[in-house]
């Protein structure tokens, strides 16, 4: 009950927000960490839950924004549609995928999933009916009824699907899938001899994380009015994805959110105040950080901080 | 004899060029407790990975309760009623003990979390890990791991045992408080294949011993005549 009306205030703020600040450039940037804060989540499912490090985020996002544009382009499939068609394809990418590369075990897996994107991304150079290389120019519509500006409409929606990735990812965490994931996590073997189907609750994992990461993608070429392969694919989406839940925290989905928050609204600052290479660095620098002095994330600090007496 | 609960018949396992089991054939009756004893690199783990499903046999057939088990995925096995625990003990770390025979009792019993946490007490109980039951698995000392295995294996209700050396590394008094807990779980009809290295813990408890070497069964009998065998005896010490 706690939990659904915090998530209902933190949509009335986005509203709200929408309604009274005044600066565009808020809503610019806000949808990005909003984005982040949903792709984190999304990341979570597989690779927190279950210990799946996935890098094949920007596959998965990139193919849902080019299902929306293309989507868009041949029917002008409204947003919502859009966003749930684009969430099909990634679903089914993470199906596909997940059938076929997490037998794989740790680093084999990783690098299944890096491939992924290539293949991805290769296949919409290839594709000209969606830009090929050069990419695709789109002409937004006029926002709907309430709002007076399609950037405010895409934030607010971006927090919605801020709130249906956090209530998804935190079903699953509580549900007995997130105890399967969890007995995955710390053996494989141990998971199977206790009677848990490994190998269908990754590919459910991944099939759910993959689907968000779709949604999340699929308002993309809307927010830029514009879409082509090598932004889409961008390896700064699996970066952003990963870094996110290892500097929150995996096992609780509070830590991704709390992890992506920081992270983009820091890497925002930076890209504003200094410069965009720099916010890279950043990333970089507070994940080994974290990975090295605290590998339970914000999150395992704070716990350990307010029980002292346990080790 | 009583009804066989596993048929192990011309089982082998290659990896590459090296075959682990060559033909094995067993049978274990329902309330037996068998001894799998074996110099290192004998196949003896290979041997229950095979029947547990953790690895497929190449050849032969897996019988358990006079059903087929070869083809099936190791969890299916577990649903069947076929339990182990490992020689390595892999807790689900980030659990507490309770939790970790959670997992058995939603995955394999299908209890709510409830009447699986009961459940779960009463094993820990018998096997004198209630007071630990909310610590976390990576606290416990290396007895306490092993009798979560145990303890988790049993949570899962099975059926047969299969006990990966369960005592290897343990101190004399720990090996009989874990010998007194296969014993136990003897009585209340669970059938248990105890894989050992100390000699002592397997004869003491078992009523018949097969012997591996090199992937074959070299002897089978009962502990005594299993001491007095000329090939056990080449296979342990060297000719």
């Amino acid at each position: 009950m706690k939990f659904w009306i915090g998530a209902g205030v933190a949509v009335l703020a986005a509203g709200a927000a929408a309604a009274f600040v005044p600066y565009e450039y808020f809503f610019f940037a806000g949808y990005t960490v909003l984005m982040f804060m949903a792709l984190a989540t999304a990341w979570n499912i597989l690779g927190g839950y279950a210990g799946y490090v996935n890098f094949g985020t920007p596959a998965f996002f990139g193919l849902g924004a080019y299902t929306a544009a293309v989507v868009y382009k041949a029917a002008a499939a409204p947003l919502l549609v859009q966003m749930l068609i684009a969430a099909l394809m990634s679903g089914l990418l993470g199906l596909v995928a997940g059938l076929l590369t997490l037998r794989l075990r740790g680093i084999f897996f990783a690098i299944a999933t890096i491939a992924l994107t290539v293949i991805m991304q290769t296949v919409f150079i290839a594709w000209r009916y969606a830009g090929g290389a050069t990419g695709l120019q789109l002409l937004r519509p006029p926002p709907l009824a309430p709002f007076d500006s399609y950037i405010k409409m895409l934030f607010v929606l971006m927090a919605l699907l801020v709130v249906v990735s956090v209530a998804l990812a935190r079903y699953i965490e509580r549900s007995w899938i997130g105890r399967g994931l969890r007995a995955i996590r710390d053996s494989e073997e141990a998971a199977e001899a206790s009677g848990v189907p490994t190998l269908r609750l990754k590919v459910i994992a991944c099939s759910v994380s993959g689907a968000l990461m779709g949604a999340v993608g699929a308002p993309m070429p809307m927010y830029l009015s514009y879409i082509e392969p090598e932004s889409t694919f961008n390896l700064n989406y699996a970066i952003g994805a990963l870094a996110s839940p290892m500097i929150g925290g995996t096992a609780h989905w509070a830590g991704p959110v709390i992890g992506a928050f920081l992270l983009s609204t820091l890497q925002q600052v930076i890209t504003v105040t200094i410069s965009s290479e720099m916010n890279v660095l950043v990333v970089g620098v507070l994940l080994v950080v974290f990975v090295v002095a605290a590998p339970e994330g914000i999150l395992g600090l704070l716990k350990r901080w307010l029980r002292p007496s346990s080790k | 004899m009583a009804e066989t609960v596993l048929k192990v018949s011309g089982v082998s396992k290659r990896f590459g060029g090296f075959t682990a089991l060559s033909d094995v054939n067993l049978e274990i009756a329902r309330g037996e407790r068998f001894g799998l004893i074996g110099p290192n690199g004998s196949g003896k783990t290979t041997l229950i990975n095979c029947v547990s499903g953790i690895l497929r046999n190449d050849s032969g057939s897996i019988l358990f309760e006079g059903e087929e088990v070869s083809r099936l995925a190791a969890y299916r096995r577990t649903r069947k009623g076929i339990a182990r625990s490992f020689q390595v003990p892999r807790p689900f770390h980030a659990m507490t003990v309770l939790e970790n025979l959670l997992v058995p009792t939603a995955y394999v019993l299908h209890l709510k979390d409830a009447e699986g946490e009961a459940q779960a007490m009463e094993i820990l109980r018998g096997m004198g890990l209630a007071d630990k039951a909310r610590a976390h698995a990576r606290e416990l000392s290396q007895v306490e791991l092993r009798k979560l295995e145990l303890a988790r294996a049993m949570a899962a209700r099975p059926r047969l045992l299969i006990s990966d050396e369960a005592m290897a590394g343990l101190s004399g008094s720990e090996v009989d408080e874990v010998l007194r807990i296969l014993f136990d779980l003897n009585e209340k009809g669970i059938t248990i294949i105890m894989i050992e290295h100390i000699m002592q813990a397997v004869m003491r408890f078992s009523q018949r011993v097969v012997c591996l070497d090199a992937g074959k069964i070299i002897c089978e009998g009962t502990p005594g005549e299993i001491v007095k065998n000329p090939e056990v005896q080449r296979a342990y010490l060297g000719a």
